[in-house]
C-alpha cells in the first residue's frame, strides 16, 4: 500500500512555495487565530510533488490503458473539445452574469440544442440536467405531468426489460410510478408478447435503451413503439448508447417520445470519473410545454434571452416542471458537446458510430472463432456484446472475475463483469470508436493467454492480480465494513 | 455439480421449499442460486405476517454480483424468519439447504407438489442453464 503523506513527514521541512502566514502581521482578532499550528505533514516541495505524481499514476485511466467497460462508452475524448472549454472567456464568465454579458454562451446553448434535435429527431430539447440519471428524473416527469395533464391520473406503472440499466427502475420510483419488469425473448430483444401483456390502461410508458444493455438492436422496435402507443403510454428512450447509433438512426423516428442523452459519454466529455455529466433531454412536440427551466430564446434584435433561469415557471411556461440545476446545467460538459460536434461534423459522427460497431463486431468475432461463447452468437453486435465464461468456469473453475483480475496483470481495464445479470458469467465489452486495431487485438490475445492459463495452473487466475499497486481486494469485506474516510492521522500515528 | 438434496421442492427461479410437520414450509436458495451469486453480503428478510401471493417477491439477497430477488413458492403468510442472516449473511454460501434458510411461510393451501419442481427436475434445468 501507498503510504500517506504523513508518513513522510520529517518535521522542520517544508514547501518554500507556501509561505508561511505565521511570519506575517494578520488583519484577524487574536481570538480567532489558532493557538497551536496544524498538524500538517511536514515535507520537502519535491517529496510532495512525488508522493502525489506516484499516486496518480497507480490511477488505471483511459489515458493510460485500453478501458473497455461495457454500458459504459470509456473512450477517449478529444483533448481539442476540452481546449475550446477551457477559452478564458468561458471559464471566466460569471454564473449570475446578466443575458447581455453571456451571448457567447448563450449562442453555444442555442447552436448544441440544434444539433442534439437534428440528431434525434426530437422537436425541442433541454440542455439543464446535469447527469443521465437527472435527465432520466426529468424525462420521467415530464411524461407523468403530461399524463396527468391529459387526466390519465391511473396511469401509473412503468415497463422496463429486466436487463435494463438500474437507473431506469429507480428514476421510475423517484417520479413515483410502479415499476413492472418484461422479461427479454430467447433472441435477446424484449419479449413482445409479455409486453403486451403487460400493457393496459395503467401503463404510463416503457423505458427501453437501443441498442439494449445486451449490445443488441431491437429488431421490431417500431412495432414496440406501435403497441405501447395504442395502449396509450409513451416512449422513453435511455440514451447510454447513442454511441452506437448516432449519425444512423434517430429516436425519434423509432417512435420514441422522449429521450435522454449523455453528453458524457458519446460527446466528449470524460466519463467515470462520477462528474460532472450532463444529461440533456429530448421531447416531441406534445411533450415540449412540459421541459424544464430555463428556456433559452432568440429575441427580435437576434440577441439570446435565458428565460426562467430562477423561477419554476413563468408566463410562457406554465407547465413547467420547473428548475433542476442552479445554472440550468454544466456549463463545461455542454461546451465540448458542441466543440466535439463541430469538429466531426455529420459525417464525423457517423464514423463515430460505425466504428464503434466495427469495433465490437471484430472483436466479438475474433473471440468467438478463439472459442469464446458468444450470449447471443446469431445476433450482431453493436457497440458492445455479451460473452459468457460458462464453459471457462465448467471446465477450469475459473470465474468472470478471476479473467477480470488477470486482465489487469495484462495491462488492460477489465469490461463489464456479471450485467446483464441474466447471461452467467458475462463480460459486457464495449471497445469504442477510439482504439486502434492492434490494441483490440492485444486484448484478444491476453483473453486467450489468459484461458490458456486457466487450462494449465487456475491458480494463475484465481490469484491474480499479481503486478498491481495492491493484489485481490475483499470485497465481501468491502460491502459489508463501509468504510470511505480517510485516516491520515491513524495512520500517522500507528 | 450443484448439490441438489432429494427431499426437496424446487422452483424455476432457485428456490427449495421443505414441508415442515405442522404444515408449515420453509424457504431458501439452492446450492446453484448461491454459488451463481458469488459471496452473499446482505440479505433483506420479509416481514412477520406479511402475506405473498405465489411467485411474488419476498425478500431480497444481495451478493458482491447483484442484488437478486427471492420470490414466494407459493401464496401464503410469513410465520418466522431466519435473522441469523441479518448478521451472518454468509450462512446462505456454507449452508445452503440448512443454516442458510431464509423464512417459513403458512401456506394458504396445502402444498401441492405439482406446482413446484422435484429435485430430478430441477437438476434437469439447472444442468440446461
Amino acid at each position: 500500500m501507498t503510504r500517506t503523506i504523513y508518513d513522510k513527514s520529517k518535521g522542520a521541512r517544508e514547501a518554500s512555495a507556501q509561505a508561511r502566514a505565521r511570519d506575517h502581521q494578520l488583519d484577524i482578532p487574536k481570538a480567532l487565530l489558532r493557538a497551536s499550528s496544524p498538524d500538517l505533514p511536514e515535507v520537502a516541495e519535491l517529496t510532495a510533488v512525488r508522493h502525489y505524481t506516484s499516486i496518480s499514476q497507480k490511477n488505471f485511466s483511459i489515458d493510460t490503458r485500453f478501458y473497455p467497460l461495457g454500458s459504459c462508452t470509456m473512450k477517449y475524448n478529444p483533448r481539442a473539445a476540452h481546449k475550446v472549454a477551457l477559452d478564458p472567456g468561458f471559464l471566466g464568465r460569471h454564473p449570475l452574469a446578466p443575458d447581455e454579458f453571456d451571448q457567447g454562451f448563450l449562442q453555444v446553448r442555442m447552436e448544441l440544442e440544434a444539433h442534439l434535435k437534428r440528431l434525434t429527431g426530437m422537436a425541442a430539447v433541454s440542455l439543464t440536467p446535469m447527469a443521465g440519471a437527472q435527465g432520466e428524473f426529468a424525462g420521467l416527469s415530464i411524461m407523468r405531468a403530461y399524463l396527468l395533464s391529459e387526466g390519465q391520473t391511473e396511469r401509473d406503472e412503468i415497463l422496463v426489460p429486466e436487463a435494463a440499466h438500474g437507473t431506469n427502475p429507480a428514476s421510475a420510483a423517484m417520479c413515483g410510478f410502479k415499476v413492472r419488469e418484461i422479461p427479454l425473448a430467447a433472441s435477446g430483444d424484449i419479449d413482445e408478447e409479455a409486453l403486451k401483456a403487460a400493457l393496459s390502461e395503467r401503463t404510463a410508458g416503457l423505458m427501453l435503451t437501443n441498442p439494449s444493455t445486451c449490445g443488441l438492436f431491437e429488431q421490431r422496435i417500431v412495432e414496440i413503439a406501435r403497441a405501447v402507443h395504442e395502449a396509450g403510454g409513451l416512449l422513453y428512450y435511455d440514451g447510454a448508447n447513442l454511441n452506437a447509433i448516432v449519425g444512423r438512426v434517430r429516436p425519434a423516428d423509432m417512435g420514441f417520445d422522449v429521450i435522454h442523452m449523455n453528453l458524457h459519454k458519446t460527446f466528449a466529455t470524460p466519463h467515470g470519473g462520477g462528474g460532472p455529466g450532463a444529461g440533456p433531454i429530448g421531447v416531441v412536440e406534445r411533450l415540449k410545454a412540459f421541459l424544464p427551466m430555463p428556456y433559452a430564446r432568440y429575441m427580435d434584435d437576434g440577441s439570446i434571452e435565458l428565460e426562467g433561469r430562477f423561477e419554476q415557471t413563468t408566463n410562457a411556461h406554465p407547465s413547467s416542471i420547473g428548475r433542476l440545476s442552479a445554472f440550468g446545467g454544466n456549463a463545461g460538459v455542454l461546451i465540448r458537446a458542441l466543440a466535439y460536434i463541430r469538429l466531426l461534423g455529420g459525417e464525423g459522427l457517423r464514423r463515430v458510430s460505425s466504428h464503434a460497431v466495427l469495433a465490437a463486431a471484430y472483436v466479438a468475432k475474433r473471440l468467438a472463432d478463439a472459442g469464446f461463447e458468444l450470449a447471443w452468437p446469431d445476433r450482431r453486435a453493436t457497440h458492445e456484446f455479451v460473452i459468457s465464461l460458462k464453459k471457462e468456469y465448467k471446465d477450469y473453475g475459473v470465474t468472470a472475475l478471476d479473467f477480470s483480475k488477470r486482465l489487469l496483470d495484462y495491462g488492460f481495464h477489465p469490461p463489464t463483469n456479471y450485467f446483464p445479470l441474466l447471461v452467467p458469467e458475462c463480460f459486457l465489452i464495449e471497445p469504442t470508436e477510439t482504439e486502434s486495431l492492434e490494441e483490440l487485438d492485444a486484448f484478444v490475445e491476453a483473453m486467450i493467454a489468459i484461458r490458456g492459463e486457466a487450462a494449465k495452473d487456475p491458480t494463475i487466475l484465481t490469484n491474480a492480480p499479481h503486478t498491481t499497486p495492491v493484489s485481490r481486494l475483499d470485497e465481501v469485506k468491502a460491502v459489508k465494513t463501509l468504510d470511505l474516510g480517510v485516516h491520515l492521522r491513524e495512520a500517522h500515528q500507528s | 455439480m450443484s448439490d441438489v438434496p432429494d427431499n426437496l421442492y424446487y422452483t424455476e427461479t432457485h428456490e427449495w421449499v421443505r414441508e415442515e410437520p405442522d404444515g408449515s414450509v420453509t424457504v431458501g436458495i439452492s446450492d446453484y442460486a448461491q454459488d451463481a451469486l458469488g459471496d452473499v453480503v446482505h440479505v433483506e428478510l420479509p416481514e412477520l405476517e406479511a402475506e405473498f401471493v405465489a411467485g411474488e417477491e419476498a425478500c431480497v439477497v444481495e451478493s458482491v454480483k447483484a442484488a437478486s430477488e427471492v420470490y414466494a413458492p407459493i401464496t401464503g403468510a410469513i410465520t418466522e424468519v431466519n435473522e441469523a442472516l441479518e448478521s451472518k449473511p454468509e450462512l446462505v454460501n456454507e449452508d445452503p439447504y440448512g443454516a442458510g434458510w431464509f423464512y417459513r411461510l403458512m401456506p394458504e393451501h396445502a402444498l401441492q407438489a405439482s406446482d413446484l419442481l422435484d429435485a430430478a427436475a430441477y437438476e434437469d434445468m439447472t444442468e440446461d442453464e
